[in-house]
């Protein structure tokens, strides 16, 4: 018999995430991950100061970047909507950024089924504010689906906060 | 239970790693059930060469942690044995056996010389007073000790079960690690028992849920390494990858083999809507399989290749589905309350694996392919991601303990609903994919 042994070697170097990175997993509250441990590096943007009306860290405490879902739906309740089209409005306003619209799951779900189910959520983010005039190209959508909770207990406390779609501000006026 | 035939079993010349059919006196019926596993005993194997017994008594080790992980076999302590072997060639004292119930007995030999590892055995059929087969001899270089015991226990299992064992393979799942809102995952590799792991990547990105080829020697993944989820493909042999074309703007992930390892079947997503593909494994234009508003993800082929099961959402929830490989009309088998998904066909084909989730819990379960005789194996908090042992004869999942201290760990479960046990010591890990047997 053969027992050749199959060689297997530690990976020792992977490509650097590319530049347009988001992964910030809707942080909030203007902190956002400076690239650390999934560090996306170059895409990180100056968030500024809250008190800037200008300032990507302004329209995530002030304007909002997230918006909640209900279980396994991507249906934008008016509370959403009000927030997006203060997203859209602060979008049509500063054209030199763009966004990455992430949409993410609660655990309560099998995994590759919850990242098509963050798609969908992105994607209806990204929808509602194309409709509110602000250019497809400056937006993208990623989704993470229930890899990056924002809290961790496994009750609906959580599970609500963490069935959301967030819009991650980068620079650059899109593609 | 077991059956005992009365006819004298004919000695058979058995070629390493084939599937063994024989039916002998010594032998378990596993479809009846089997609640009272084979008493057996295997005195430790006789090391033939000086410096071979730490290896004797390591590969003794692994030929009984594999038979009596199974259920269907428990050994008889080695202090209760009344007979020694000073020799692979003592003869066998039945009477001796007989006193202690021992069903089987399994002897064998381990020398060490010249870069390779020799181990001898026979197992004998103690209440039938013969050998039940012939004697083997499998060799391997020392470092692949493990794989001998399990080629070893393989054919123990095969010849007293009439069907293949599933030991000698392997596992690649996603190794876990950190806190649950920054957990760190890692691709990695290892024995089916959870010895000998292999990283396969860092983990400076979010991968999941991996499958192997059907020959074992390629992997693919889902990978966040662009900052996007993209399906990888990775030869195991050097542990270089490349990520598979795609249409920019697109997510593309669930990946899986086709049966003759020539096409990849997956999920795209494109404005919201996931769809399934297909993909040349060379190269080429991918087709769409199906088109709908709904989200169809999770495929998996029948073993022939002719069918895919998949899950999709279009009736409201998730559901199972069956269609043509090549695309076509789909059919609905999962009829029953809650939702379903993650199917994966047996390898034996007739049977589906699936995650159910109903009432706030998470089941593993089992059912034909036409949506009958559904059966749950397993309840928890959050179990899912069901994977075929080789022989179709036992399950790998991923099972998440709640809270914000939980965690993921592989745990098997037998398809008769036993002997449900945690897989290795490592720390967490999800998306196990089992391996075929290897050659």
């Amino acid at each position: 018999m053969n027992f050749a042994p199959k060689a297997v070697i530690l990976l020792a170097v992977l490509g650097l995430a590319a530049c347009n990175n988001p992964d910030k997993y809707g942080s909030g509250n203007g902190v956002v991950d400076p690239g650390g441990v999934y560090g996306g590096g170059d895409g990180s943007v100056s968030q500024g100061s809250i008190s800037d009306p200008n300032s990507p860290a302004y329209f995530n405490a002030t304007v909002g970047d997230m918006v909640h879902f209900v279980v396994d739906q991507s249906t934008l309740n008016d509370e959403a909507r009000n927030i997006l089209m203060g997203q859209a409005k602060w979008l049509n306003a500063h054209g030199k950024y763009s966004a990455i619209i992430e949409g993410h799951a609660d655990e309560q779900g099998t995994r590759e089924y919850n990242l098509a189910l963050g798609a969908r959520r992105a994607s209806a983010v990204q929808e509602f504010l194309i409709s509110q005039g602000v250019s497809a190209s400056r937006l993208r959508t990623v989704s993470y689906g229930k890899e990056r909770p924002l809290a961790v207990c496994s009750s609906e406390d959580c599970y609500s906060k963490n069935r959301r779609a967030v819009t991650v501000i980068s620079l650059g006026a899109g593609s | 239970m077991f059956r005992f035939a009365l006819a004298a079993l004919a000695a058979l010349m058995i070629g390493p790693g084939a599937a063994l059919a024989q039916q002998g006196p010594l032998h378990i019926e596993i479809d009846e059930g089997v609640i009272e596993p084979l008493p057996y005993a295997l005195p430790s194997f006789v090391a033939e060469t000086g410096g071979a017994s730490e290896m004797a008594a390591q590969i003794s080790q692994v030929i009984n942690a594999d038979l009596s992980g199974t259920g269907l076999f428990r050994q008889i302590p080695e202090n209760a044995y009344l007979q020694r072997f000073s020799s692979f060639d003592t003869p066998v004292s039945y009477a001796d056996w007989q006193a202690i119930n021992a069903q089987a007995l399994i002897v064998g030999g381990v020398s060490t010389s010249g870069g390779k590892v020799v181990v001898k055995f026979r197992l004998f059929d103690v209440y039938s007073n013969q050998q039940l087969g012939d004697g083997q001899q499998l060799a391997a270089s020392p470092q692949s000790w493990r794989r001998l015991a399990h080629k070893v226990a393989d054919v123990i299992y095969s010849r007293i079960t009439g069907e293949s064992g599933y030991f000698d393979s392997r596992v690649v799942y996603v190794s876990e690690s950190g806190p649950k809102d920054k957990r760190l995952k890692r691709l990695a590799i290892m024995d089916y028992d959870g010895a000998n792991v292999n990283y396969l990547t860092d983990s400076s990105t979010i991968v999941l849920a991996p499958r192997f080829s059907p020959t074992g020697d390629r992997i693919l993944y889902t990978t966040f390494e662009t900052g996007f989820p993209r399906i990888k493909l990775m030869n195991v042999g050097n542990v270089s990858g490349q990520l598979l074309p795609e249409v920019p703007g697109t997510m593309t992930f669930s990946p899986r083999f086709s049966p003759d390892g020539g096409s990849i079947v997956y999920s795209l997503e494109q404005n919201g809507n996931t769809d399934l593909w297909k993909m040349s494994a060379s190269g080429g234009a991918p087709t769409r399989l199906t088109n709908s508003p709904a989200i169809e993800t999770a495929p998996s082929f029948s073993p022939d290749g002719s069918r895919i099961v998949f899950e999709s959402d279009r009736s409201g929830g998730q559901q199972l589905y069956i269609m043509p490989a090549g695309g076509g009309e789909p059919t609905r088998i999962s009829y029953g309350d809650g939702r379903y998904g993650t199917p994966v066909w047996s390898p034996r084909g007739d049977m589906i694996a699936f995650t159910k989730q109903a009432g706030g819990r998470f089941f593993i379960g089992v059912m034909r392919t036409d949506g009958s005789e559904e059966r749950l194996l397993t309840a928890s908090f959050l179990d899912e991601g069901p994977t075929w042992s080789p022989n179709g004869r036992v399950i790998m999942f991923t099972r998440e303990s709640p809270g914000a201290g939980g965690g993921a760990q592989l745990f098997t479960i037998d398809i008769s609903g036993r002997n449900l046990k945690k897989v290795g010591n490592a720390g967490g890990a999800s998306d196990p994919a089992w391996s075929p047997l290897l050659p």
